[in-house]
């Protein structure tokens, strides 16, 4: 049985977890208002340029000469996987979420025969995913340290990624994130990034007056273009929507954390009361039967 | 006059500008364009350089590096992938880009980087003899 003092220690060190988890989930509240705020400003540029896409795609019919961006380079051997996760812990399943599926696709691609390669954002994805698939890492970048995505830092990553794919190291590369879909649910995702998936033409926009644009330099020039823009764009979404459900995550996390932390300090001190009233008890009894016998 | 026609500014992070313009001149890939209300509908590239943009009677000269424009007759949305109002830029702004720029003129790999890193450049040196 512990003794009094020590359930006096277990009663502070979990109130001073509480104040601890109840200041992580504020400062999570306050940071995902900035990290919606960030991906909601980010929405109108990638509008434009899913529309712009869509309505280029559709027109460049000579599917031979289209850029491999676009369609691939036929073959599907090499997958790329870019997994990107969060710097820190603590928000409940954001970062083995995202690496759990990353890791069954590649289960997936690997029984398939086909060669798997990781890039890994973000040191969690990175820690989850070393041990079973340490030697097809082939780079990382971190953000430790960074307070606000912004486009250089999306940018960095796609140029590395593109490179990649210009020296032919991998055929198919997709990306790996959590999509923001509110506080308390955050799904993890994986998009298609090369060969690059085009959103449907919506057929207001494709029919609408936009279908008569004239390009310069070329259709071609401008879509090959503008392909390489969406691979940074669609990164930089990626980061910013990661951002938002991390903080989502961790919010929720920390919230039920308090409130774990709430019960068991209520049961500790019940627990504390009683023993202490059994203790009292049993010196009096001691001093009665004490006196008793004298 | 034509009138006005919607004027937009995007960049990944945000909205920069959005105001009705009675004129913008956009520098191209091709060579600088102006851009008036009943434009007819293309999509061109950027290079580096600046928009000229009246709207309202005053204007405004923002420095852009390579984007995309979209032009309607009734809209004209540039997504750029950084841009700076000329107005607000400082020697310190204009230096630290300049020596970007310069590193990525030297280690451009085709003409096309070669070129537009070039262009960045001449932009910045003749931005950075103004400000002084």
């Amino acid at each position: 049985m512990a003794s009094l003092k020590d359930m006096r220690n277990r009663i502070a060190s979990v109130k001073a977890t509480r104040k601890i988890t109840k200041a992580m989930q504020m400062v999570a509240a306050a940071k995902l208002r900035r990290a919606q705020e960030a991906a909601q400003a980010a929405r109108p540029y990638a509008e434009r340029m899913d529309g712009v896409l869509a309505n280029l795609a559709s027109k460049v019919a000579d599917k031979n000469s289209a850029p491999t961006l676009l369609v691939g380079n036929g073959k599907d051997q090499v997958h790329l996987l870019i997994v990107m996760t969060a710097e820190r812990g603590l928000c409940g399943g954001f970062n083995s979420n995202i690496a759990k599926l990353a890791r069954q696709d590649a289960q997936k691609l690997i029984a398939a025969g086909k060669t798997v390669k990781i890039y890994t954002v973000g040191r969690k994805g990175a820690d989850s995913l070393r041990r079973e698939f340490g030697k097809s890492f082939v780079d990382r970048t971190e953000f430790q340290g960074v307070k606000q995505i912004t486009f250089d830092h999306a940018q960095g990553i796609a140029n590395k990624v593109l490179a990649m794919f210009e020296a032919g190291e991998f055929d198919v590369a997709t990306l790996y994130f959590s999509e923001f879909k509110s506080v308390i649910a955050q799904k993890p995702t994986a998009l298609q990034l090369i060969p690059a998936k085009i959103p449907e033409a919506k057929g207001e926009v494709a029919k609408g007056p936009s279908a008569v644009h004239e390009y310069e330099p070329s259709e071609e020039e401008v879509l090959g273009d503008l392909l390489q823009r969406n691979v940074s764009t669609q990164v930089f979404r990626g980061l910013l929507e990661n951002a938002a459900s991390e903080q989502g995550s961790r919010m929720s996390a920390m919230d039920n954390a308090t409130r774990n932390a709430g019960d068991m300090i209520n049961k500790l001190t019940i627990k504390y009361n009683r023993q202490r009233q059994a203790n009292i008890t049993k010196e009096l009894i001691e001093i009665i039967s004490g006196a008793e016998a004298l | 006059m034509a009138g006005t026609f919607k004027f937009e500014l995007v960049s990944p992070e945000r909205v920069l500008m959005s105001v009705d313009a009675e004129q913008v001149v956009v520098p191209g890939a091709d060579g600088d364009f102006a851009v008036l209300a009943g434009h007819a509908p293309f999509i061109t590239t950027l290079r580096p350089g600046v928009l000229d943009v009246t709207a309202g009677g005053t204007k405004r000269r923002v420095l852009v590096k390579s984007g995309f424009a979209e032009v309607d007759p009734t809209r004209l949305t540039i997504l750029a992938q950084s841009a700076y109002d000329v107005d607000d830029l400082t020697p310190a702004i204009v230096s630290k880009e300049l020596a970007a720029a310069e590193a990525e003129l030297a280690s451009a790999k085709d003409d096309a980087a070669r070129m537009n890193a070039d262009t960045l450049v001449n932009e910045l040196r003749r931005l950075s003899a103004k400000a002084a």
